[in-house]
């Protein structure tokens, strides 16, 4: 049952995926970027991780993709209206997938599953519970959290400096 | 500048942090809420219709039962919307008394679909012989049906009290010398 | 029967409690919105629909005209109108997502109720047994995530209809709601940091939220509503601008917007968003109930277990349930003429000042509140 179930949602998880890319709809992109949260959360469920699969709806099918959607009718993007790459992003696009594929390459040939009593650190049993998450993220992984949370204030004073009209003072001189 | 610029009273603290504006709004449809009714059933009650109310025009008759219109005309010729069309005729033969009365409309139609109330028939009559009255709901299936002949026109006049009687004092005036 | 319940196989129970779900969700939809009507009607001073009724049932003494006059039989014509009525297909919408919309609509309305509990009974053990079709422990936040997908439904109908006013009705619903998602989260989380205090286990699940609400003692009993307005308050508020009801239905707003996203649609479909709009509002109202006002504990500082005792039903737990489930209903009930009330008394907001009540008055207030329960919370925590 459950690995049909896995199966399923990985299939749909993963065409949507790959939907999202090659569509020229950008309101079709949205959807299935929609449909394929919703399939990562149910493979969230499948592993007893009821709360971050709520989390990921909650947060990125709730409102992330909505916004897009948002922006998309906003901009009123049409098929047509595509711009062909420029070099530098076809470049960095290969070297994005080129390091996705060593990360995955290598987390198959070195990652041990960690099993109880095995030497090395066993992964803690955060499962359902919201304490257990709450715990890790204020111990454990509170680097990478406080990391994330840099990355995320960088990039919102980005957006500031991007979309508000600073008073150019020198010209104005 | 013919701008006049309306000097606005400042919010109070109140009004600008809406809600006892709100609350109280609430109290007042609240009281609605259990308060009785201001509208009618329409078709069982009916509204009191005031005085002078231009309602369906309508042909009258006099107190003895007579028809009053002498078909001029004027009255169709009168309606802006040309709502009204009359067909001269002849007193009828079994009214030997308003024999002297020298016409009669034979057909008198008004077109409710036409017709907008305005009362310059009634203004106009020379006779009083036509009225807007209290009637105010029209309907019908057809367009035909919208158009009140002569018989429903008269249905829905009824008779009102005359104070001249000009047809009665002008027979006096044939029959014992011109009293005028 | 308890028995013959409990042997009857797991999948044919979730079956039979989803229909339940369906065939409570909809008669209380619809009750909606005849009681809508009414609402409105009373408050105008009008007596409301009062003439449909169908010719067998006029010869009923007394039972017949009241029902007439309450406008019961409007609500079925209109049920039966909406099915019959030629469902027309626009010629220049997208048609897929024009047809997935109302579908849309209708998935979260229908799944968010499965986690709200609405009723409870005690077990032979005295303890308090909440009733709910899926008791998953992350409850409110199962709530909000499903809830948060409703704005698609809005998003793709105005998209889809390929018109103006629909369009501008789906940008403006995707702003709205996500606007007021964040002051909605932010207010319950006060309740949540209250309820899950230090040294028990963590649950986000509504149905502790009222079992903390029903414990004896002085504070133990105390309504959230009493020991966090402020919260409350923006949730209630957050609630409307949710579910899109005036004075927030800028989705809407018949005035400037025709319609808004529902513009192009018409029978079934355009039946499915209003149910949709209620079935919220029923959800909405649920979640204020079991968050704020004690789930069915039926007053303050009285909890349920107290009643049963006074009225002899501990051991008879589906009269209690029952008992239960009309307490929970009629807050609910009251909750939804809130809704009415606000609705035929404030003016709808402008599109800018929802905008900055949402972030510049709500968003602040959720803010500050959460702060200050948090550190009244760790204030009040055992030193150890
Ligand atoms: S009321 Fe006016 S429009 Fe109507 S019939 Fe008389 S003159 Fe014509
Ligand atoms: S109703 Fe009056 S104005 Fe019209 S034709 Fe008759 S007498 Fe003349």
């Amino acid at each position: 049952m459950v690995d049909k179930l896995f199966i399923i949602l990985s299939v749909v998880t993963l065409v949507s995926a790959a939907l999202v890319v090659v569509n020229k709809n950008a309101v079709n992109a949205a959807m299935f970027f929609m449909l394929s949260l919703v399939g990562t959360a149910g493979l969230f469920v499948l592993l007893n991780a009821y709360l971050l699969a709520f989390v990921l709806i909650l947060v990125y099918a709730g409102a992330v993709v909505s916004l897009f959607l948002f922006i998309i009718m906003l901009l009123d993007t049409r098929p047509e209206a595509q711009k062909s790459f420029k070099k530098m992003t076809v470049a960095a696009s290969l070297l994005g997938g080129l390091l996705l594929f060593t990360g995955v390459l290598s987390l198959m040939t070195h990652f041990v599953p960690a099993t109880a009593g095995a030497k090395g650190h066993v992964l803690p049993p955060v499962g359902a519970s919201l304490k257990g998450y709450a715990e890790q993220l204020f111990t454990t992984y509170l680097l990478p959290v406080q990391v994330v949370g840099f990355l995320l204030l960088i990039a919102m004073l980005g957006v500031i400096v991007l979309s508000k009209r600073f008073e150019n003072k020198e010209a104005a001189s | 500048m013919a701008t006049v610029t309306v000097s606005r009273k400042p919010l109070s603290l109140s009004e600008r942090a809406y809600l006892p504006q709100i609350l109280a709004g609430m109290r007042i449809t609240l009281k609605h809420l259990f308060s009785p009714n201001v509208t009618l059933s329409y078709p069982e009650q009916r509204p009191a219709i005031p005085p002078g109310y231009r309602g369906v025009p309508t042909l009258v008759m006099d107190p003895h039962g007579r028809e009053k219109c002498v078909s001029c005309q004027l009255c169709e010729f009168v309606c802006p919307p040309k709502a009204i069309r009359i067909t001269p005729g002849a007193v009828p033969a079994d009214q030997p008394d308003r024999a002297h009365v020298e016409k009669a409309p034979a057909a008198f139609d008004i077109d409710m679909l036409r017709c907008i109330y305005c009362g310059l028939c009634q203004e106009v009559c020379p006779e009083e012989a036509i009225f807007l009255q209290n009637q105010f709901s029209m309907s019908g299936y057809s367009r035909d049906e919208m158009v009140n002949h002569k018989d429903r026109l008269y249905e829905l006049g009824g008779t009102l009290p005359d104070q001249h009687f000009k047809w009665d004092k002008k027979k006096a005036a044939e029959e014992h010398g011109n009293q005028h | 029967m308890i028995a013959l319940w409990s042997n009857l196989h797991p999948a044919l129970q979730m079956l039979l409690k989803g229909l339940a779900v369906i065939l409570v969700i909809f008669p209380i939809a619809g009750a909606s919105s005849l009681a809508e009507r009414k609402v409105s009607a009373w408050i105008q001073g009008r007596p409301g629909p009062n003439r449909a009724i169908p010719i067998w049932f006029a010869w009923v003494p007394v039972i017949g005209p009241m029902l007439q006059k309450l406008g019961v039989f409007h609500l079925m014509s209109d049920g039966v109108k909406m099915l019959f009525k030629e469902d027309a297909l626009p010629g220049h919408v997208n048609k897929p997502y024009f047809i997935l919309a109302p579908i849309l609509a209708m998935i979260p309305a229908f799944t968010t109720v499965t986690v709200v509990p609405f009723g409870a009974y005690l077990d032979a053990a005295g303890r308090t047994i909440p009733l709910m079709l899926a008791n998953v422990d992350v409850g409110i936040l199962a709530v909000f995530a499903v809830g948060s997908l409703g704005v698609y439904s809005l998003i793709i109908a105005g998209w889809a209809s390929n018109s103006k006013y629909p369009f501008l009705g789906g940008v403006r619903a995707s702003a709205q709601l996500i606007s007021y998602e964040l002051s909605m989260t932010l207010s319950v989380l006060p309740v949540f940091l209250w309820v899950n205090a230090p040294g028990t286990a963590g649950s986000l699940s509504l149905a502790r939220v009222v079992e903390f609400q029903s414990q004896p003692g002085f504070w133990g009993g105390t309504w959230f509503i009493f020991l966090m307005p402020v919260s409350a308050f923006v949730f209630l508020v957050s609630l409307y601008a949710e579910t899109n009801r005036q004075p927030f239905d800028m989705a809407e707003c018949d005035a400037d917007l025709v319609g808004g996203f529902h513009t192009e649609y018409g029978a079934f479909k355009w039946s499915l968003f209003f149910v949709a709009e209620y079935s919220h509002m029923v959800v909405g109202s649920a979640v204020f109930t079991l968050l704020f006002l004690g789930g069915w504990n039926p007053l303050p500082w009285v909890p349920l277990s107290d009643v049963a005792v006074w009225l002899h039903l501990a051991d008879a737990p589906i009269l209690l349930g029952l008992l239960s489930i009309a307490i929970f209903l009629g807050k609910v009930l009251c909750s939804i003429f809130v809704f009415m009330w606000v609705r035929w008394t404030i003016p709808r907001f402008r599109y800018d000042q929802v905008m900055k009540l949402g972030w510049q008055r709500l968003l602040p207030l959720a803010i500050a509140n959460l702060i200050v329960y948090a550190l009244i919370i760790a204030w009040l925590q055992p030193k150890n």
